[in-house]
């Protein structure tokens, strides 16, 4: 379970988050939904101990992130905006790589691995170098890197950015399968749809304030729109940098 | 086994596991092979090598050679042709300008002999041969330097035949004489050739670390990888030090491929032909190694430093070229300025190191003081730069790509 209490984040004169909180459920996903800019990545990056937040305060599976960063941090499973995979290694040694990084002694590990790349229908580009995967394959890999180590929450930022419509339905698929092992999945998005479809709870974001916390049913009725699109619109103010 | 259990021991693994996936991955980048084995440890030997060679053989050339020198009016004096002759001097044909064809640099010099030379040296006064040259011809300068000899001591042994003859002792014309006593070993004449030589090994460790310490921040930070790394559970400082473990380890083999090159091709050096004595061998080797050790560490946690605080490759590898001109500063400075080295000089860091190779290309040692103030020294400012990098490594800034 993530907890997350009143965060607030300044770059200068900007106030990139402004008093943040929500919680994301075990077995349930959250959605994080929000225009470009609202702050979801940085809220994210505060989650994941990338970055200390000015005042608030995170709590992962009751670890708070400011006293204890290392635990928070390897009971997370993270995806973050940046994918940036090692490009001279194998998909396989990449995934060894963090997996040796968060601990895992070797034949758990294998086993890990395995069943990962089966899952994530890798196979063929196991053992090749990720120089030349495509968006899909790079993705992949990147989640296979973070959840190597079996975390019990999963963070996934803008996680089908850039994928094609089938990259897309496998992914939206072992995202649910994530949910039935019982995890607390919180995934962040711009796009309405995917949103709509995945989430158990969806909290928007808008200039760096949390402007709804609901269910989707509950946030049509909040709003009085039967169609979700509308209702974010309505919530966010504009419809500027979402993305049906 | 519980889980709780496990975890100290799995932490322990990092420096390791960020060490060994660093070299693994550098290994197969082709142009971090070649610039840190090949280009950057191989190239200044040979260079260095072919200079001194060269130079060597070109003085040794001149003194041995037999020297052309087109001689005017030779009839009027065949005995000192027959000495300058005896000297290794071949006399030429006279040519018809002969201060044109010094300054067309078709000759080195012209000796010319004054059609009275035969009538004042019968009357006993002194005679006069010119020698045309152009003393801004420096390949010149041997040769004139060696016919003068031979014309001067053709000169001073017909003196003292004159002296003889009239019953004097050719002594009473020599009232003081010049004894030189040169101190210099055939080793510490090596130096000043050998100054060079502790830049050249600087340069190689600078070059056999760049490309990895560009890759390992800068490179990752553009890559976009730096950011889930960090969301590992492994403290940034362990990170750190896995990357300059990795750093060093590539700057140190760059550095032993070019001692053993040195060991190598020095063997085939003409220097003790000049009188000069070098030991390049391992001994010699195994002491630049360890007087190198925490320059090498310094270097690398210097090149971290800077290519963190560059936004991308590019800007990395433009600000460590400047850096590069860094090392160079006390092997200029000492060249500019001759001074006699004091003990607190060896703890400063490159300085140190230039006087101790220095010391050993002399064939005197390294003493123990200098020594451990040179280590000492340098450490001492390598842990304050690996200190400062760490810092500068747990800045929100540097895992942002974006």
């Amino acid at each position: 379970m993530i907890e997350v209490k009143d965060l607030h984040k300044a770059f200068g004169a900007v106030k990139a988050v402004d008093g943040v909180s929500f919680t994301a459920r075990d077995g349930e996903i959250t959605g994080l939904l929000g225009p470009n800019g609202a702050g979801k990545t940085t809220t994210l990056r505060m989650l994941y101990t990338l970055m200390t937040p000015d005042r608030g305060q995170v709590l992962v599976d009751g670890v708070d992130a400011a006293v204890d960063a290392l635990a928070v941090r390897r009971h997370l499973g993270v995806l973050p905006d940046a994918r940036g995979l090692y490009k001279r290694l194998t998909a396989r040694e990449n995934i060894d790589y963090f997996a040796r990084l968060q601990g895992l002694p070797e034949d758990e590990l294998r086993n890990r691995r395995e069943a990962l790349v089966e899952a994530l229908d890798m196979g063929e580009i196991a053992d090749r170098r990720t120089e030349g995967f495509s968006q899909g394959q790079r993705v992949k890999t990147a989640i296979a890197r973070a959840l190597i180590h079996d975390p019990h929450n999963v963070i996934l930022d803008e996680p089908t950015n850039g994928l094609d419509v089938m990259a897309t339905r496998a992914l939206r698929q072992f995202m649910l399968r994530l949910k039935a092992e019982g995890r607390c999945v919180l995934f962040s998005s711009h796009i309405m749809q995917e949103v709509a479809a995945l989430c158990d709870r969806i909290v928007v974001i808008a200039h760096g304030r949390v402007v709804a916390d609901e269910t989707p049913d509950a946030l049509r009725e909040q709003t009085g729109e039967g169609n979700l699109e509308e209702a974010f619109v309505k919530l966010i103010g504009t419809d500027e940098g979402l993305a049906a | 086994m519980n889980k709780m259990d496990t975890h100290p021991l799995r932490r322990s693994r990092a420096f390791a596991t960020v060490f060994l996936k660093e070299v693994r991955e550098n290994l197969r980048d082709r142009r971090t092979l070649i610039s840190a084995f090949l280009t950057g440890p191989l190239l200044t030997p040979l260079l260095f090598v072919m200079l001194i060679s060269f130079t060597v053989n070109r003085e040794l050339d001149k003194a041995d050679q037999p020297l052309k020198v087109p001689v005017i009016g030779a009839q009027y004096a065949p005995n000192l042709l027959g000495a300058l002759k005896a000297g290794g001097v071949v006399p030429q044909p006279a040519l018809a300008s002969p201060e044109q064809a010094v300054r067309n640099q078709d000759v080195d010099l012209v000796l010319r002999i004054a059609p009275d030379y035969a009538k004042a040296w019968r009357k006993g006064e002194p005679v006069q041969v010119e020698l045309i040259y152009d003393s801004s011809q420096r390949d010149a300068n041997t040769s004139v330097e060696r016919v003068t000899k031979l014309v001067e001591g053709y000169a001073r042994q017909q003196g003292a035949m004159r002296l003889v003859a009239r019953g004097l002792s050719p002594s009473v014309a020599m009232p003081v004489v010049v004894a030189k006593r040169d101190q210099a070993t055939a080793q510490s004449r090596a130096v000043l050739m050998f100054n060079m030589l502790p830049y050249l090994f600087v340069l190689t460790i600078f070059i056999g670390g760049m490309y990895l310490a560009i890759d390992l921040t800068a490179g990752e930070r553009e890559r976009q990888s730096l950011e889930p790394l960090f969301a590992n559970p492994v403290p940034r400082w362990k990170i750190f030090l896995g990357k300059l473990a990795a750093i060093c380890a590539f700057s140190t083999a760059s550095l032993l491929i070019c001692l053993v090159a040195f060991a190598v091709i020095g063997r085939f050096m003409p220097t003790e032909k000049l009188g000069m004595e070098v030991n390049l061998g391992p001994s010699f080797a195994l002491h630049v190694l360890l007087l190198q050790l925490p320059l090498i560490v310094l270097l690398g946690g210097l090149q971290s430093m800077v290519a963190a605080f560059a936004k991308s490759y590019r800007e990395a590898q433009t600000y460590l070229s400047l850096l590069m001109m860094l090392p160079i500063l006390p092997s200029v400075a000492l060249m500019v300025m001759p001074i006699k080295p004091q003990d607190w000089m060896y703890a400063v860091p490159l300085l140190g190191q230039h006087l101790g190779i220095l010391d050993l290309v002399r064939g005197n040692g390294i003493g123990a003081m200098p020594l451990a103030l040179c280590l000492a020294g340098s450490s001492l400012v390598a842990l304050a730069v690996a200190l400062v990098t760490m810092q500068l490594y747990r800045s929100e800034r540097l895992a942002i790509s974006g």
